[in-house]
């Protein structure tokens, strides 16, 4: 049987994916074993990680910067979160500013 | 207790609503597995097996752009990088036996990292990545067959209905409540500007993990440490 080139691709990086995604929880999960400085890592990373998803997912489109509606999106998002409003419709607001601001203009 | 089973409703809230803002990108994918000339199978085994949103974009992306198997698998493990980073950070709060890590580390990506550890005990943790994971694989599965179905050459709908803008909001969601600390404020801006600058130079997903590295003005190796 001839595996298509997708095939190849699909095993080859699911491979390589899953053993990064697993060694943390296969070999660091003990967490007596673990350093204090890795706990204070692991309690300190997730905010400059999600700040910085924050701004790719914002601004930029694979390796390039794009501005467009999504920023208004994030800006309605910020008045929301402000404002003390729940997490689903924060997400529900931001679509609609960017959807608007896409109508109107462009 | 019963604040216990509010917090943890909270949680299932937020994961269920990261899974439906990356829903449309599934479909999106479908769509361009559909028009790279993939069938619905290799889509689907994407979608399961490497399960990680944007290395499935780039990986079909370099293959539709005629580009050799090496280049897809490298551009899409590139992008997973950054799981390598967040199984260090969950790590802690995903105890359990070798099996069940060996089954749950599948989840590993943005969404469940990010709601797993936006959460304060390992309990919690544990179960915003579980739920989120979950959601997300499910919903992206299912919305990849819907992608390879139905919505091939359906081109800008995501755009149009401003779909895009709720991964960034979701994420903003997530750090907004550890913001209220003048020092995770310093980190957040510290990653953005480090992820910012570093955009136009290197592959994407780089700059995610290099905003981590923001940490290291916080010194965390001290033995005693003024920041908490």
């Amino acid at each position: 049987m001839i595996m298509s080139n997708a095939v190849v691709v699909i095993i080859s990086l699911a491979a390589g994916t899953y053993v990064l995604k697993s060694f943390g929880p296969l070999f660091l999960a003990n967490e007596r074993a673990l350093p204090f400085w890795l706990k204070r890592f692991a309690t300190l990373i997730p905010t400059p990680l999600l700040a910085a998803l924050v701004m790719t997912s914002a601004v930029t489109n694979d390796d390039q910067f794009v501005f467009d509606a999504r920023i208004a999106g994030v800006v309605a998002a910020i008045i929301a979160l402000s404002k003390r409003v729940p997490f689903v419709f924060v997400v529900i607001i931001a679509a609609a500013a960017t959807a608007l601001w896409r109508l109107l203009i462009g | 207790m019963s604040e216990l089973i509010a917090i943890r409703r909270k949680i299932r809230m937020q994961a269920i609503s990261i899974g439906f803002a990356v829903a449309p990108f599934g479909a999106a994918f479908g769509a361009l597995c559909t028009e790279a000339g993939l069938g619905t199978w290799e889509a689907l085994g994407f979608s399961s097996f490497v399960f990680g949103g944007s290395s499935q974009f780039a990986a079909v992306t370099v293959l539709a752009e005629g580009g050799t198997i090496i280049a897809a698998v490298v551009a899409g493990l590139l992008l997973n990088l950054r799981s390598l980073a967040f199984g260090v950070v969950m790590a802690p709060s995903l105890q359990g036996s070798l099996l069940w890590r060996a089954l749950t580390s599948q989840l590993m990506i943005d969404e469940a990292t990010a709601v797993g550890s936006s959460q304060d005990s390992h309990d919690l943790r544990r179960y915003g990545y579980l739920w989120a994971g979950l959601s997300v694989f499910v919903l992206w599965n299912f919305m990849t067959w819907v992608g390879v179905a139905l919505l091939s050459g359906t081109g800008t709908l995501i755009e149009d209905l401003g779909i895009d803008a709720t991964i960034p909001a979701a994420f903003l969601g997530l750090v907004w409540p550890k913001l209220s600390s003048k020092d995770h404020r310093i980190l957040a801006g510290v990653g953005v500007v480090l992820a910012f600058i570093l955009v136009p130079f290197v592959p994407p997903g780089i700059p995610v993990i290099a905003a981590a590295s923001a940490v290291l003005f916080f010194r965390p190796w001290r033995e005693k440490n003024d920041h908490e």
